[in-house]
């Protein structure tokens, strides 16, 4: 567990990097932990990626796969690599204030 | 629970010596049967969701995995393979591979987990690079049309090593 401070709040981290309390969770604390993944300036692609991803969780008890990504949310697989580089999946779970996700797919 | 195995390798090491993360997999994939070529799509595509840099190389009965006529009907082989439970001279009856096939087939779309040639897509799509073995193809006496449009060449041992600098390399 870290904690650290991020537009003048005090944010704590698990011990994966993902957010520990959800309820710390806003779309401006979404744009700086976009910032610090090196995914930059969010834009609607993002944030439909992100809507997605914590309406899932919500309902599932865990991130979507890939997979489910491309053929619910309707961006797909390629977009995901360019609008998430280097981990969608994981990269988008942490900006979305979601625990880092179980599965394998 | 303490981790003997961490606690062996690094014994005598010093902390700068931390281990580097993994940034770059070359899977083989060498197997044609349908419980022979996932493993390896499953760590590529891993990888790739990982950010770790993912290429591809079909050798052998692997191949049947990117052959267009082949790759929707590879089956579960249930002859000579203890961990199925069935015993061989049952296993061996027809229509038992396809009866396995199709129970496995239904387990792993519950998992989420996509059919070959979906599941070799999403991998391309990924940004992962898809290779067959040129000594098979020739053994086979296959050429390029044969093959799906995700395959990115047919290439020799060399040209595989070359492309595999800095990689792990995975055997499967």
């Amino acid at each position: 567990m870290t904690t650290e401070k991020i537009a003048d709040r005090q944010i704590e981290f698990d011990e994966d990097g993902f957010l520990a309390n959800r309820e710390d969770w806003t779309e401006e604390l979404a744009q700086e932990l976009a910032y610090m993944e090196d995914v930059g300036q969010l834009t609607d692609k993002h944030w439909k990626v992100i809507r997605f991803m914590q309406a899932e969780y919500d309902e599932k008890g865990d991130a979507p796969s890939i997979r489910k990504l491309n053929k619910e949310s309707g961006v797909s697989t390629k977009e995901l690599y360019q609008l998430f580089p280097k981990g969608p999946a994981k990269k988008a779970a942490k900006i979305a204030g979601l625990p880092k996700p179980k599965g394998c797919i | 629970m303490t981790n003997l195995n961490a606690e062996t390798a690094y014994a005598g090491a010093t902390a700068s010596e931390a281990p580097k993360p993994i940034e770059k997999v070359s899977i083989i994939i060498s197997k044609g049967s349908l419980d022979g070529v996932y493993p390896g799509l499953i760590m590529a595509n891993g990888a790739r969701m990982e950010g770790i840099e993912a290429t591809l190389f079909f050798t052998f009965f692997g191949l049947e995995a990117v052959i267009n006529k082949r790759m929707d009907e590879l089956k579960v082989s249930t002859v000579g393979n203890p961990a199925m439970h069935i015993p061989t001279m049952i296993g061996g009856l027809p229509g038992m591979s396809s009866f396995a096939t199709k129970k496995m087939k239904d387990e792993m779309e519950k998992l989420d987990i996509p059919p070959v040639r979906e599941f070799i897509e999403m991998i391309h799509d990924t940004g992962a690079e898809i290779y067959v073995c040129k000594a098979t193809v020739d053994m086979f006496g296959l050429e390029e049309d044969d093959f799906c449009e995700e395959v990115d060449g047919i290439i020799n041992v060399g040209t595989f090593y070359e492309k595999s600098a800095g990689a792990e390399i995975i055997f499967t």
